[in-house]
């Protein structure tokens, strides 16, 4: 079934990070396989920040092999060497998790394709996240688990989106969890709650075109397919109208960028979303429930029609 | 069909959990026979005093204790209910079967008041997906906006929205009507079978898909027709019905109805009853 949420607070900063918490755990009867969260936090803008992953989560519910956890020491070094072969200083490193890491990297050069290439080339390791703005967190159970095991009760920023999974077409696993980062762009992150069924028959298409697939998640298509588009010079709400006619099957989907929040909805209309708009404040979920955990108060909401798409600028 | 008469053939079937009856024709339907009232019970139904009104305060509820309280509330005697703070909760107000002033301060999720017979329900808020769905008879009032599937297989009563509904509203619909202030999505009476969907505002693409009978009117514009669905000429029967049913829905007062679009079946089903039960009883 799987639960959506987003937020975007105009022209100021929150704690978005606690806000998501409360909307996706009120989603948690949708989905609690896992958890994800795409935050664009506060930053300086100087350094890009990276979330990867040297190994899954194989805790209980999980559908990954058990690895020895030296493995993850071994591939985060093989990380910091390249990273410094390719002209890159990690400025700072936070290890939340054995297999989960987050670096701010001085990257001067800025050629994400070329980065996250060498550094997915090691087997095992996957970029989770990479901007100036943008953090993707995922990983397994609710959202108040996510949550507390990462930290992200304090989390400050302008706007997030975020994923409460029920595993339907893939593993239960952080490679299959979403938000999915739009490699190789710079802090686009898409969520999605419905099943695409020409899923095989677009994948074949882009990786002919030299995109990169981590999972085997149908979801992951989006990100993929609007990262091609944008590659070709589209923008990001011409990518998301296109996009109504080239996937098929039933969606919901929200992607944002550093400066936009975007929401698209398929021609079937067949996948909920409320949504909440006003002059400081947009929420949005795939239930009303969801926006009543930050906005308790009586409001107005409705749901967008079929096929409608809609850009928030931040 | 294979022949079930033979008692070993029958044996094994129902063994295997399967019915054994042997068809004979159309389906043997009994309805309702007010001669046999006293030993009707109708389970589940209280005798309640409008006059008695009493609030409910559910933002600590989960919507069964809500449910369960709202009954208790009718099983002595309250017969206007106010509910504060639903906080889009799912499932609320549903399965009440007797006369019943409801009323929600607030918004709805998911299946609110479904599956009812009877009450006058006033929501002064939103609802979400599936609000009354398989309702019998009462009325539901939303005053704001409605999520899809508005009104899934109503077979009775008055379903008003004065904001605007989602996709695939009236879907299933088999009596009873739905009337919309606002705009309507994509599939509007998706597989209707009987009653009535009005919508003053416009609606979006596929309207009536594959219905099988009942009347759409549409004020706006159509995004376009389902397979099945075609335009029929308006009536005076049709405008004064129109006219009736929204002054007492207390909606488009002063709107001009007979410029509506009416909409209908353009395919003939064979064998297919099109009245409803109680239209049946009148016709016999």
């Amino acid at each position: 079934m799987c639960g959506i949420a987003g937020l975007i607070h105009r022209g100021k900063s929150s704690n978005v990070g606690q806000e998501l918490q409360g909307m996706l755990q009120a989603l948690k009867h949708r989905g609690e396989d896992s958890t994800g969260y795409a935050l664009y936090g506060d930053t300086d803008g100087q350094n890009f920040i990276m979330r990867f992953k040297v190994g899954e989560n194989v805790g209980e519910g999980s559908s990954s092999v058990m690895e020895d956890v030296s493995v993850y020491d071994e591939r985060k070094k093989i990380v910091d060497s390249y990273i410094s072969q390719m002209g890159a200083k990690i400025v700072k490193e936070e290890r939340t998790l054995p297999y989960s890491l987050r670096y701010e990297i001085d990257y001067e050069k800025g050629d994400l394709l070329e980065f996250s290439q060498k550094i997915e080339s090691i087997p095992g390791v996957e970029i989770l996240s990479m901007g100036k703005s943008l953090e993707v967190i995922k990983d397994l159970g609710n959202a108040k688990a996510v949550c507390d095991r990462y930290n992200l009760g304090d989390l400050v920023g302008t706007h997030a989106i975020g994923h409460a999974r029920m595993a339907t077409e893939s593993g239960v696993d952080i490679k299959s969890a979403h938000p999915f980062w739009g490699y190789p762009f710079s802090d686009v992150s898409v969520v999605h709650n419905g099943q695409l069924t020409n899923y095989w028959n677009n994948r074949r298409i882009l990786e002919n075109k030299g995109m990169r697939f981590m999972s085997e998640c149908d979801s992951e298509l989006i990100a993929v397919y609007l990262a091609e588009k944008m590659r070709n010079g589209a923008t990001l709400e011409e990518g998301m109208k296109d996009s109504l006619s080239g996937l098929d099957g039933v969606f919901t989907y929200f992607v944002a960028t550093k400066n936009s929040l975007g929401m698209a909805k398929d021609t079937m209309a067949a996948k909920p979303l409320v949504l909440y708009e006003s002059d400081d404040l947009v929420a949005m979920g795939s239930e009303e429930i969801a926006i009543r955990s930050v906005l308790p108060q009586e409001i107005d909401t409705y749901d967008p029609f079929d096929g409608e798409v809609k850009v928030w600028q931040i | 069909m294979a022949n079930l008469k033979t008692t070993e053939k029958k044996t094994k079937a129902q063994s295997m959990g399967l019915h054994t009856e042997v068809l004979t024709g159309k389906t043997q339907q009994k309805f309702f026979n007010p001669d046999e009232a006293e030993n009707f019970y109708y389970w589940g139904t209280y005798d309640v005093d409008f006059n008695k009104r009493t609030e409910l305060d559910v933002n600590d509820m989960d919507c069964k204790e809500a449910n369960k309280k709202i009954d208790e509330l009718m099983s002595q005697g309250y017969g206007t209910i106010v509910i504060k703070n639903p906080q889009g909760k799912h499932s609320l107000g549903v399965g009440i079967l007797n006369k019943l002033n409801l009323i929600f301060e607030g918004s709805l999720g998911y299946f609110g008041v479904g599956s009812i017979d009877g009450p006058t329900v006033r929501v002064n808020g939103r609802v979400g997906w599936s609000c009354a769905e398989n309702m019998m008879a009462g009325k539901v009032v939303i005053e704001k906006n409605a999520g899809s599937c508005f009104g899934a297989a109503v077979r009775g009563g008055d379903l008003i929205c004065k904001g605007s509904v989602g996709a695939r509203t009236g879907i299933d619909q088999k009596g009873g009507t739905i009337i919309i202030g606002g705009d309507a999505g994509a599939f509007t009476g998706f597989m209707m079978q009987r009653g009535r969907i009005v919508v003053l505002g416009n609606v979006g693409i596929n309207l009536g898909d594959s219905m099988y009978d009942g009347t759409i009117y549409v004020g706006g514009k159509i995004g376009s027709y389902g397979s099945d669905a075609i335009e029929s000429p308006m009536t005076k029967s049709d405008i004064d019905w129109l006219k009736r049913k929204l002054k007492v829905a207390e909606i488009g007062e002063n709107f001009d109805v007979s410029k509506m679009t009416k909409v209908v079946a353009g395919k003939k089903l064979w064998n297919y009853d099109a009245l409803e039960p109680t239209e049946k009883k009148g016709a016999i």
